[in-house]
């Protein structure tokens, strides 16, 4: 069999903002748009991904949190409406998601010949978060790929921040080896933004572009000094400045998005493509993706 | 209108789905279940016609949110927990009380809003809570987020709000505080029969509360909960708000009959179903060592302040 690859891993923040903006058929609320940076952003890579030949979107997402190891989806397909708990007023999305359980499978396995804590989740009631839907729907919103969607363990929470990178890449590295044993060309997605700290009020139309900017400029200094690593291809470095960033900026890197999605593609050494960057109720969201395919890649922005 | 609420009793409840889904896989479990069971039955001995829940397993960014949804219908699954079963639900909520609630935030300087969307997923906790102890929804209930960021005066004062709101309506309630005490799991998945709390310290720390609760001294756990969060509340959000907002909710003293009807191991969490009646006679030790705060202003800022 030919060996699997990660054809394309992506940094796809998930602000339910985003989905609400963009007024899809499946979302209830009707918003008057904004945070078209990250739009436009997202609308740029989607057409991308439509160019690149790919059987399924593996996300880990920080909404989907579990204490009690790390879980996988494990059924064929959820249907349901995924109600955000914190923005109910952005997103009540209808969604119907397909699952490529089998890909699911290979990767919980690898994790736990690795002495990583695992669980496959076979509820059909489960509500799929909002971190795995705004991130899937604004790569592909056209739903027309099967997802894997794996959760994210709680332990920066439990120990440290060099507990979670140490943890993540390890699980990277485990979903790297189910991947090759399958091979399906995958396309990865740490579902989170960057800096993370919010306002804790918002505006009567959250859509006013004039109230948005960044928490602090603290924050925007971080971002922007993370995104200029990923500019340079210096990602074993970014991995290496997390936990500080975290700490100083409660960054949402904290859940092991990107740690994982690296490590599984072997801590790219190349430029990151940078789609765009915006605030949204303060936080800090960079959209980039790594193409390990030097004759696709490209300099976006 | 009332100056003083009519707090029937307060409870103060775990919120592991473990009691609710699987009281028979662990002896620890079906304790705490019965200790719900009698709770519910003191709720229905009560002449209580509001249940309001404050629950730490529903986190908010944007200010305070409150669910106002009049019939909420849903089947919600734990994150951790799925594999015990689902919860389906259908719940009765007092809308007026929740706008009035909102109202009495706003009027104190919070920022808060009313939640009332079908679909919307009620927390484990809160699920919990409600399925247990008023399975037929035989009073409303309403419920009340715990934001990620709020520390002390912003908890207290939305303890106040709450009392505003229920004075003003003339309702008699049961506080519903849904947490837990310690509150680090095993890492691992168990045999439930193996369940135990996650360590010798959390364990004590926990029998000290409980001391506390059992004597009725919540004001002073509320002055204790910076110490409680440092010792045994893992650093999920930035401190152990459930007593400060409960002692705030409930008139900030130590007047009440404090009784532990359960005490047990969640996955290695400290789970306690314990109930609080307020006391006619005698007072408790006071302690009123910090600031109580009237008008929410925002937090100080140590940066503009003590310029000469
Ligand atoms: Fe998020």
């Amino acid at each position: 069999m030919v060996k699997g690859e990660v054809v394309l891993g992506c940094l796809a923040p998930h602000p339910p903002h985003v989905v609400y903006a963009e007024n899809p058929e499946q979302n209830e609320p009707f918003s008057e748009g904004g945070w078209e940076a990250l739009r436009w952003g997202y609308h740029s890579l989607a057409r991308k991904l439509k160019d690149i030949d790919y059987d399924c979107i593996v996300v880990l997402t920080p909404h989907w949190q579990t204490y009690v190891g790390t879980h996988f989806l494990g059924l064929e397909r959820f249907q349901n409406i995924s109600v955000d708990p914190i923005f109910p007023n952005l997103f009540r999305f209808n969604h119907d998601i397909t699952v490529d359980v089998e890909m699911a499978e290979a990767m919980h396995d690898a994790a736990a010949e690795a002495g990583i804590i695992t669980k496959m989740m076979r509820n059909p009631d489960f509500r799929v978060d909002y971190g795995t839907i705004v991130s899937c729907h604004m790569l592909n919103p056209d739903w027309d790929k099967p997802i894997v969607t794996i959760s994210s363990n709680r332990s920066t929470h439990y120990y440290s921040n060099e507990v979670m990178n140490e943890q993540a890449t390890a699980l990277g590295d485990a979903v790297m080896k189910a991947i090759e044993a399958s091979g399906k060309k995958v396309v990865l997605v740490a579902s989170h933004s960057l800096s993370h700290r919010h306002f804790v009020t918002e505006a009567p139309l959250p859509e006013d572009m004039s109230r948005e900017h960044i928490y602090n400029h603290s924050q925007y200094v971080w971002d922007m000094k993370l995104i200029d690593m990923m500019r340079r291809g210096e990602m074993q470095e970014v991995i290496d400045v997390l936990p500080e960033m975290i700490e100083q900026t409660m960054a949402e890197a904290e859940g092991g998005g990107l740690t994982w999605m690296m490590a599984a593609m072997g801590m790219p050494d190349y430029p990151a493509e940078i789609y765009g960057y915006q605030s949204v109720i303060g936080t800090g969201n960079a959209i980039a993706a790594w193409d390990p395919n030097e004759s696709t890649r490209q300099l976006v922005l | 209108m009332s100056e003083e609420p009519e707090i029937v009793l307060g409870l103060y409840v775990p919120p592991h789905p473990q009691p609710l889904l699987a009281p028979e896989q662990n002896e620890g479990w079906s304790r705490l279940r019965e200790a719900f069971d009698t709770c519910r039955q003191r709720i229905e001995e009560s002449d209580a016609d509001l249940m309001l829940i404050y629950s730490t397993t529903w986190p908010s960014i944007v200010g305070h949110q409150i669910q106002a949804h009049p019939k909420p219908v849903f089947t919600h699954v734990d994150d951790d927990f799925h594999f015990l079963g689902s919860m389906p639900y259908e719940f009765h909520m007092d809308e007026e009380y929740a706008e009035c609630y909102r109202e009495a935030c706003e009027a104190r300087g919070l920022h808060a809003r009313t939640v009332a969307y079908d679909g919307f997923p009620i927390d484990t906790g809160s699920v919990v809570a409600l399925k247990l102890l008023n399975p037929d929804n035989r009073i409303p209930a309403c419920i009340v987020s715990s934001n990620v960021y709020s520390n002390r005066a912003e908890q207290i004062v939305l303890g106040k709000a709450a009392r505003d709101a229920m004075s003003k309506l003339g309702k008699k309630v049961v506080i519903v505080v849904v947490a837990s005490l310690s509150n680090r799991m095993f890492t691992e998945h168990i045999d439930p029969a193996d369940d135990r709390i996650h360590s010798a310290k959390d364990d004590e720390w926990n029998r000290k509360i409980l001391e506390f609760f059992g004597n009725g001294r919540l004001e002073d756990i509320s002055q204790l909960s910076r110490d409680i969060q440092g010792q045994i509340r893992v650093s999920k959000v930035v401190a152990y708000k459930p007593a400060w907002w409960m002692a705030a909710t409930m008139g900030q003293h130590n007047n009440y009959d404090g009784e532990v009807l359960a005490y047990e191991a969640l996955h290695g969490a400290g789970g306690a179903v314990i109930q609080l009646t307020p006391a006619k006679g005698g007072v408790g030790d006071k302690e009123f060592d910090e600031d109580d705060v009237e008008f929410y202003h925002g937090d100080r800022s140590v940066l503009d302040k003590g310029m000469l």
